[in-house]
Order: structure tokens, then sequence, then C-alpha cells
């Protein structure tokens, strides 16, 4: 996406929108920063996500801000997603984004990553998946892994809320065991899938469980993920965002279920590939970091 | 032939429907009928003039300075919103805006009717509006008010629009704004 799409022609600023002309002059597009963007100008600065229509108190809108406002290049990102509570939020931001048919997401940005690197070979182009856990491990599951079989350069961002949420509440992979939801009465008979290990076996460099209780450490995280997406191979984020709804919680109770769970089945796994590490070091000495 | 496509899939009553498709190189489209580009610009001004609350809506390729062609249109939209005597509304984006529009100073593609009401437009010029939203928006202007919708295309135009003028570009519109100007006297308006 070239930056001038926000840059608005001077006959018409007496028209537009106070959110537009922010856009123009106070989001934080990554050729305006001199440092690395990230959460602390979250507070001063026009946000990516303008407005979104996700329950009160959800989780899963704080770490998408997080998310957006972690993005190295925003400007120059695609993000592809799916259905699901977060395919509410897409069409609300300020990038270019692609729903995907569900499941499919991560053969979508495999398509877009190899176009993008076909038409644009001078410049870098990020391509971030961020689709539920129904998507990417349930119905997505050969397709997220065969990307990572295949070494594609897309970063994949799992937001685990452990049931299908926006559907009424059926149980999935990710879904711990004994679990009861409305539409999974007798609990779940199975273990939690360990995403996270089976993306570091297929293949990813990098591969994070966490919850995003703490935004720095989710914004690192995304940062990281990306930078090594682009130049080394797969990534992968598993981020517990609970579905305050489906267990019960109220609006203000997310983030004392994701603190919780950070000791629980979110305690903290994170692998670095030789490679990736030392790509990281790299990255921290020229400044992306 | 467009009885068969996929415009029957449509909710809302298509000009496909009625067999009206978008007017060859070199015409424009009044009604269901093919005319000559200069004809019809001379019958958008005229309407523009005479309609209560006429409105010009610019598109997203017409507000933002991407290349040289969107600031010399601007420039251009401007001078034919005076000439005209025509507010202006933009169409900014086709987010889907929550929990509502603004209607009194912004257009949405999803639900451009809500703008057209409560300003009581009755001419209204989209511009530089992408084809699919251009599609989508005037269909439900179409079904669901009585406004004169006017296209002005830089492609191949829009039949759901009353009028449709297409292949417009800079050169086009400098044309359409003295042509204006010429019917603005002829009122003696």
């Amino acid at each position: 996406m070239a930056i001038d799409i926000y840059k608005i022609n001077p006959e018409f600023r007496d028209i537009m929108p106070q959110e537009i002309i922010d856009l123009e002059e106070n989001a934080t597009w990554a050729q305006n920063q001199k440092k690395p963007r990230g959460i602390k100008e979250l507070p001063d600065t026009k946000e990516l996500l303008e407005e979104h229509s996700l329950c009160a108190g959800c989780p899963e809108a704080a770490a998408l801000r997080y998310v957006l406002a972690a993005l190295p290049k925003p400007e120059e990102t695609i993000i592809v997603n799916s259905t699901g509570c977060t395919s509410l939020m897409f069409p609300h931001i300020a990038l270019h984004t692609v729903h995907s048919l569900f499941g499919n997401q991560n053969a979508v940005a495999s398509g877009i990553k190899r176009s993008l690197a076909w038409r644009f070979p001078d410049k870098v182009k990020d391509v971030v998946v961020l689709a539920g856990d129904g998507a990417t491990v349930d119905i997505g599951l050969d397709y997220t892994l065969q990307s990572f079989f295949r070494q594609e350069k897309i970063t994949t961002i799992c937001f685990d809320n452990e049931v299908y949420a926006n559907t009424g509440g059926q149980e999935s992979g990710m879904t711990p065991k004994g679990q009861v939801f409305k539409m999974a009465p007798e609990g779940k008979k199975f273990e939690k899938v360990k995403m996270w290990e089976l993306a570091t076996t297929s293949g990813c460099h990098y591969s994070i469980n966490m919850t995003a209780s703490a935004p720095k450490a989710v914004a690192k995280a995304v940062r990281e993920a990306i930078l090594i997406a682009r130049d080394i191979g797969p990534t992968y984020l598993n981020i517990y965002t609970p579905c305050i709804l489906e267990i019960g919680l109220s609006a203000n109770e997310g983030l004392g279920e994701m603190k919780d769970q950070d000791k629980d089945r979110f305690a903290s796994y994170k692998y670095v590939s030789d490679e990736a590490a030392a790509h990281l070091i790299k990255c921290k000495e020229e400044g992306l970091l | 032939m467009a009885n068969q496509g996929p415009a029957y899939y449509s909710p809302y009553p298509t000009a496909t429907y009625e067999g009206v498709i978008t007017p060859p190189e070199g015409k424009a489209l009044l009604l269901e009928e093919v005319v000559e580009e200069e004809k019809a610009m001379r019958e958008v001004a005229r309407v523009m003039l005479t309609s209560e609350n006429a409105t010009i809506f610019p598109g997203p390729q017409v507000l933002y300075a991407y290349n040289e062609e969107a600031s010399k249109k601007a420039t251009l939209i401007k001078e034919m919103a005076e000439v005209l005597n025509a507010k202006m509304i933009p169409m900014y984006d086709y987010r889907p805006k929550y929990p509502k529009i603004d209607a009194e100073v912004e257009i949405n593609p999803n639900h451009p009717n809500l703008t057209i009401w409560h300003n009581k437009i009755k001419a209204a010029i989209f511009i530089g509006v992408h084809c699919h939203y251009a599609n989508v928006a005037l269909k439900i202007v179409r079904a669901e008010t009585d406004c004169y919708t006017i296209a002005i295309c830089g492609l191949s135009g829009h039949e759901d629009a009353m009028a449709t003028l297409r292949d417009q570009h800079s050169s086009e519109l400098a044309k359409f704004i003295k042509i204006a100007r010429e019917v603005k006297s002829e009122l003696k308006l």
C-alpha cells in the first residue's frame, strides 16, 4: 500500500472527517518514525483500528490493538484473516486485509506473499495471517502446517480463545480437556493441541505460546516474528484471548483470566531457531528492534 | 444476455433486469438510452443545477493524492462543485461504520441511502468511487431513494446510475465543466 493513499488532496481537506485527517497526520506509519513502532505510542497517536463491533471487554480487541501497534511497517503489510470473531474487526482497520475462506488463510497468504515478491521485488512486503483457533488448528490445520513445511515467509498469529465462539460455543482442538460449553455439554474428552510445539516441529523458526495479558510482550513477539518471517522463514504466535462470553466472565474480567493462565495452560513457551536468533541480533544492531 | 448473468441474484431491482447495460466507448447512457457524450453532459448539468440539494460524492480515487491525475481531478471537481452550486460529501473509504455513520457529513457505500435521505438529496454525482462499491451503492440508491444518480466513471460506466459518463479523465472533466457553465448561463442561474 502506498502511504500516499492517506495523503488528502488539499481541495477536499475541509470536508474530510477528523479521523481521516488524523490517519494522515498522526498515525504511526513506519516511514514517519525514527524509532521502531510499538505500543508506547498508543495513547498519543491515531490507531489503525478505528472502531470495532466485538463484545465490550473482549481481550481479542485489545490484542489486535497491540498487534497493529507493533507491525514493523504497516503501510507495506497485508493481513489475511479468516471467518470468526476476528473478521468482525478487520473491516474496520486502515490496512489491506484479505478475508479468506474458513481455514485456508495460510494457503491464501502463501500466494499473496509469492505474488508480492514477484510484483515488487525491490520492496519489503509483510504478510501476516491472523485467525482464530478454529481456523488455524481445526479446520485449517492442513493449510497451516503445509505453509510451515514449505517454509513460506509469513507470520501466523492465532488468537486462541479455545472455542468456536461466534457460532455459539462448540469445542475446538484448542479447547482444554474437560471444558464444557453450551454446545459441548459433556465436556471435551481430549487434551488441548499444543500447536506451538507442532509449529516448531513443522519448521517454524519462531514459535511462541503466550497470553495477551502483557501488551509489551505481545508487541515484542509480533515484531520479532515478522522480522524473522521476512528473511528466514515461517513464524507462529499462539496468543490466548479468552472469550469472556463463553466462559461466563464479565467485561472487566478478561485481563484477570489471562493473567491466571500465564502460569497454567499458557505458560510461556518460546522457540527460536539458531538462524532466527542470529537474525534477531542483526536486526537489533540495525535498529529494527 | 443481460437476463442470464448473476445480476439476477441481487435482492435489489437492477438495470440489467431491464436489459440496460453500460454504454459503448465514446457514448453515454441517459436512463436506458445510449446518447452522445455531450448530450449526456448537458442533461447532467441541467439536472444538477435544477435539483434540490444537488451533491457530489467524491470517492477515494480522487480524495487522496496518490498520483498526479488524482490531484488534477481534485482541482477540477472542486471547480465543478462551484459551477453546479453543489455540496460535497466524501465517500472517503469503504469500511463499515460502527455504530453508525454521520449522515450529515459522510456517505458509506454499504448504506448510501441514509445520507441521501438525511440531506434530502435529489441529484448526486458519484466520482472516484471504485467500481465494485459504486455498483453496490448505486443499486441501493436506485432501489431506496428518488435521487437522480450520475456516475462519472474512469472506466466503462455504471448501468445502475440514471446517467453514466464513461472514460472520464481530467480532460473530460474540464469539458464537462465548460458545458456546465454554458447550461448554467442558459438557465440564467
